[in-house]
This record gives structure tokens, C-alpha cells and sequence, in this order.
């Protein structure tokens, strides 16, 4: 921006035209510089039109300590509603550390594999596969959960139903490996070759320059890709959905159903009514989840950049 | 899908009508609300056609809700429900100068579904509160005295709907009363198939729906209340009020119906209205024979 600004004045006063080519320059101008706000404009819109939404529950309805410390959720009861998130909050994070449990390892060891082992054609086509991975919509991956993942829980542990915290757990995993692995590589990228070769040359097997060199200087790097599929995970929504079992449940084992917050005004929003006590818990609920996820991401973010800087 | 489908060929079917009827200078009756109810009041209007040219009934969707809604604010003759306005919509209404009146349509008979190789044949009240609501005792099938073939377990499996259904909240006031609440863990289905195709599936589950979603590989448990004979859920059985968790289908009109609204509704109570209505799976207000 500073540099446009900076040259136009000098522009106008050597050419001193103003034809239809410096018209469209000053409109292309604008036009660029508005798409390229307009990610703030966005976020801003968003966050003041679900608070707008649910401002109403937050004045009236709202006690901090029955919506975030009671597990009831019954928010369409005629005489007594309750608007108790505990049970939602357990839902989403049993699912999201189960889903870290499962990626983790996976995106770390595909990462290294990708940034370290593989070389020429091998490692290009494993990079696009991972991010074809990506590309899977989460709907795919929830009906992979129903329909083969159910089934396979129900044989292999001998449990009544298979939807619930391993199933969503796993399939959220999966979801969010492929970013990770993509992030996690970047990190282990932007460790320069000279501290390999330093370590090489002080004769460590290779093994020790991964494990003793390069990861802990890609420390940052790699704790921010642990992040994003964090933020992934209470972002995901479809999937939860259809894999969690959706029973609101404060979960004791791994074959508790659960249900996540997404999934919660997922499939409540529809039907309640505009402007409702319902309706504005639910935006509450999306104003809580912007909130942590906001966080997540913005965490995630400073620490990434803090290694690209140091 | 299908209730998009439908949203879809019901207004277009009704701007149709509407166009029609503007160009023959008929009456429109403007029908809307519960989606339960909406198959059946498509039907209805279509057959009324070959009654009375002169009116024509536009029908659209939407849910109860959406029909008190509009009942409230004056832009329907008929609104659909399949459940009771609240008296706080009543109250509502009678501020903007509406007089909601009730009109029972039909009835809906929720069956209460468990596993074919389930032994139980009859629970009361009293075991479904154990079972369904809040604090209740049984979380085990051996709390009621059955052994189920195939739960291992010995868990019970408790299917529910999505808390913004009419079925959720008829089956909660009725089965577990005005203060009543389900219990936690509560597996929460998105539609009345969901529940049935669960049930089927799964030996230790229990779950409730409306009858016309029974299947021939699911069980009905014939319901005992206050000590009473037990009573199988079928459609004879929710026509006779002698099923007890079947769920009265209304329509409202503004103040008492005149006129093309009224002729409209006593056609629909009338044994031809009534037959329609049996024929897409739901009880009729009274005995009826149908050919």
C-alpha cells in the first residue's frame, strides 16, 4: 500500500494524462486493495453478526455458571430449559485429543519421511497425495465413519453401537494429519542444511541428526502444526456429526457416544425458531467456538512466524 | 432430500394453484405448517379439486412452528401442527387480534421400537421413565428382568430424536411427564427413519417413532398405562384413543372456520378426508371404512 501511494503523485505529475488507461489503473487499484482487506472485512462481519444473534441469550438467558459448568442440555424444554455446555465441551475435546493422539504420529512420521528420506519423483508424489488427502470433503469421511468404521468397532470390541469418541477420534485424525504433515514439513524445510551437515560431519548416524538436530529446531514449526489440527478439530463439523453418535454425554470411556458443539447447532439451528431463546443459545455457542478457535489459530500463527524470524 | 423435494413440489404446486385460481376467480384457502402433516394436506388439497372446483387449497411446509408463526401473524386461513400451540403463542395471537381455534385432524401413534430378538412384549410407564427419562434406574436390560439374545453387554441403548422434533416433545410430556427430562447419553437421531434403522441393527437398543415408520424386521412393545391392559400401537388402536402415546394432528383456523374454510374442514373430517388421511400411514378421528 505505502509504495503505491508513494509512487502515484509522481506519475500524475510526469504524464499529467488522465486517459482511460490511468482511469482503469486507479480502478484495478482499488479493486485489488479492497479483495485484499476483504478477509478483515469478513472476519469482522462475521464475529459482530453471531454476536449480534446471540446478544439477546448473553442479556437474558445467560449465567456462566449454568452454561459452562451444567452438563444438561435441553434447550427446547417448554417450562425449564437448560443451556449447559460442559457435556458439549467434554464431546469436542475427548474427540479432538483423541484425534491428536492419532495424527500426531502419523503427520510426524510422514513429514520427516517426505522432508528427510524421500527424494525426486517419490517425494513430489507423495506431497500431492497428501494434499489430495486434504481435499477429502469431511462428509466423505463421516460416511466413512458410519458405514465402515461403525460396523468394524461394533466386531472388533464387542460394543452395542460403534459410533462414539474412538470412532470420531480416529476419523478426525485422519482429517486433520494430511494439513499437519504439510506444516510439519515446512518446519523441518526451514532448518538449514548446514546444521545437517554440521552434525554429519561431527559424525552422527542419521537418526541422531533427526532426533538431536533438526527437530528440536523446528520445534516451533511442528507445535504450530499441532495447533492448526487442533483448530481443525473443533472447527470439523459434519463428520462429528455423523461419527460421535450425537448424545449429549460427558464421556468415561472411549465407546461413550458423545456430541460435539458444532454438531450441536448443526443440527438444532434449522428447525428452532428466529430469535428464540434456542436460537441465540446456539449463536452463543458460535460465539464461544470463533472465540477459541480465533485463539487456536492466532496461537498457532505467532509461534510458526516466531521461528521464521529466530 | 425428500422434504426438500417436497418443499419444492408442494410450492411449486401451490403457486400453480394460486395462478390458476387467480385467472378462474376462485377462493384460496392458504394452508401451511408441521411437515409431519404435509404429505397428507398435499392430498387432501389435490383431491378437494375434484370437490369443489371453486376452491382451491395452497399448501406449503415449513413446520409446525412456521405455521403458528404465520397463524399468528394473520397470513394463513388453516396452519398445520402436529403439536398444540403453546399458550404463550395463544397469547401472542390473541394480542394481534387472532383467535387461534383447534381443529383435531387426525392422530399420530408413536410405537415404541426394540430389537426383533428382544423378549420384552410389554412395559409400562413406569419401565419407560426407568428407561427414557432423567434419574431413571434401568441402564441395564437385567434391570427389568429380560436378558436380550445377542446384547452382551446387558446395556440398554437408548435412541432419541433431536430436541426441536414434535416427536421429542410429545414422547417427553407424555411418556415422562410435564417436568420431565431424558436422560444423558441419549443417542439423538435426525429423523424417525434414523431411530428405526438403529433399532433394527442393534440388539440393545430401544427407541421410539411414529407407527408409520414401523418395519416387518422391528419389534412394537405393547404399552400398559396405569395399571390398564397393555394396548399394541396400531392405527385402529391411536383412531380409538384406547393407544395412550399417540399424538392428536391439528389444524388451527382464525376464529370459528366460515364459509369455503369451513365446507373445507368438514370435508376433511368427513369419511373421503379421512380415508386419505389412513392411507398415508396416520390414524383417523374416528372409525371409518375406506374402500
Amino acid at each position: 500500500m505505502s509504495e503505491i501511494q508513494h509512487l502515484q503523485p509522481s506519475m500524475s505529475a510526469d504524464f499529467d494524462s488522465r486517459n482511460l488507461d490511468w482511469y482503469i489503473d486507479r480502478i484495478v487499484q482499488s479493486l485489488v486493495f479492497i479483495a485484499g482487506i476483504s478477509a478483515i472485512i469478513f472476519i469482522i462481519g462475521i464475529f459482530v453478526f453471531i454476536t449480534m444473534e446471540g446478544f439477546g441469550f448473553l442479556l437474558e438467558d445467560f449465567t456462566f455458571r449454568e452454561f459452562f459448568l451444567s452438563p444438561f442440555w435441553e434447550p427446547s424444554d417448554e417450562d425449564a430449559p437448560e443451556y449447559g455446555i460442559l457435556a458439549l465441551v467434554a464431546g469436542t475435546a475427548s474427540v479432538t485429543g483423541l484425534a491428536m493422539v492419532v495424527a500426531i504420529p502419523f503427520s510426524l512420521g510422514a513429514a520427516i519421511f517426505i522432508g528427510e528420506f524421500a527424494t525426486g519423483k517419490l517425494r513430489e508424489s507423495l506431497k500431492v497425495l497428501v494434499e489430495l488427502l486434504a481435499a477429502i470433503p469431511s462428509v466423505v469421511w463421516g460416511f466413512i465413519g458410519l458405514s465402515i468404521m461403525n460396523p468394524l468397532i461394533i466386531d472388533l470390541f464387542d460394543v452395542p453401537v460403534g459410533l462414539n469418541v474412538l470412532n470420531a477420534g480416529i476419523i478426525l485424525g485422519l482429517m486433520a494429519a494430511p494439513i499437519m504433515t504439510s506444516i510439519a514439513e515446512d518446519a523441518l524445510k526451514a532448518v538449514p542444511d548446514r546444521y545437517r551437515e554440521a552434525a554429519e560431519a561431527l559424525g552422527a548416524t542419521r537418526w541422531q541428526v533427526i532426533f538431536k538436530t533438526v527437530l528440536p529446531a523446528a520445534k516451533n514449526g511442528l507445535l504450530g502444526a499441532v495447533l492448526l489440527g487442533v483448530g481443525r478439530g473443533f472447527g470439523e463439523t459434519m463428520a462429528v456429526l455423523m461419527a460421535t453418535g450425537h448424545a449429549v454425554n460427558i464421556p468415561s470411556s472411549l465407546f461413550d457416544p458423545v456430541r460435539a458443539l458444532t454438531a450441536t447447532i448443526a443440527a438444532e439451528l434449522g428447525e428452532t425458531a428466529v430469535g428464540s431463546p434456542h436460537y441465540q443459545a446456539l449463536f452463543t455457542i458460535g460465539i464461544f467456538l470463533f472465540i477459541i478457535t480465533f485463539l487456536i489459530n492466532l496461537s498457532a500463527d505467532l509461534i510458526v512466524r516466531g521461528i521464521r524470524k529466530g | 432430500m425428500r422434504k426438500i423435494s417436497y418443499a419444492i413440489s408442494v410450492a411449486a404446486s401451490s403457486l400453480f394453484i394460486a395462478f390458476t385460481a387467480q385467472a378462474a376467480d376462485r377462493t384460496v384457502i392458504q394452508n401451511k405448517g408441521s411437515d409431519t402433516l404435509v404429505n397428507v394436506a398435499q392430498a387432501w388439497a389435490e383431491a378437494y379439486g375434484g370437490v369443489d372446483a371453486n376452491v382451491a387449497v395452497a399448501v406449503s411446509g415449513g413446520g409446525s412452528g412456521t405455521g403458528i408463526a404465520a397463524m399468528i401473524n394473520g397470513t394463513v386461513d388453516i396452519a398445520n401442527a402436529s403439536r398444540q400451540m403453546k399458550n404463550k403463542e395463544l397469547k401472542l395471537a390473541k394480542s394481534k387480534g387472532q383467535d387461534p381455534i383447534e381443529h383435531v385432524v387426525g392422530y399420530d401413534a408413536l410405537a415404541v421400537f426394540i430389537h426383533q430378538d428382544n423378549p420384552a412384549d410389554t412395559l409400562d410407564y413406569d419401565q419407560l421413565k426407568s428407561v427414557f427419562g432423567r434419574g431413571g434406574k434401568a441402564t441395564k436390560w437385567s434391570d427389568l428382568g429380560l436378558k436380550v439374545p445377542g446384547c452382551k453387554g446387558d446395556e440398554i441403548v437408548v435412541v432419541s430424536r433431536q430436541n426441536n422434533s414434535g416427536t421429542y416433545a410429545y414422547f417427553k410430556k407424555e411418556v415422562l411427564g410435564k417436568k420431565g427430562k431424558y436422560r444423558q447419553g441419549t443417542l439423538d437421531m435426525h429423523g424417525s427413519k434414523d431411530v428405526v434403522d438403529l433399532v433394527e441393527k442393534t440388539p440393545c437398543a430401544i427407541g421410539y417413532s411414529g407407527l408409520a415408520y414401523a418395519t416387518d424386521h422391528i419389534k412394537m412393545a405393547c404399552i400398559m398405562k396405569d395399571g390398564g391392559d397393555c394396548v399394541t400401537p396400531s392405527v385402529e388402536t391411536a383412531s380409538d384413543r384406547s393407544y395412550p402415546i399417540a399424538r392428536p394432528l391439528f389444524m388451527y383456523t382464525n376464529g370459528e372456520p366460515q364459509g369455503a374454510i369451513k365446507t373445507y374442514l368438514d370435508w376433511v373430517k368427513s369419511d373421503e378426508g379421512q380415508c386419505i388421511l389412513l392411507e398415508k400411514g396416520y390414524a383417523p378421528v374416528r372409525g371409518v371404512s375406506c374402500n
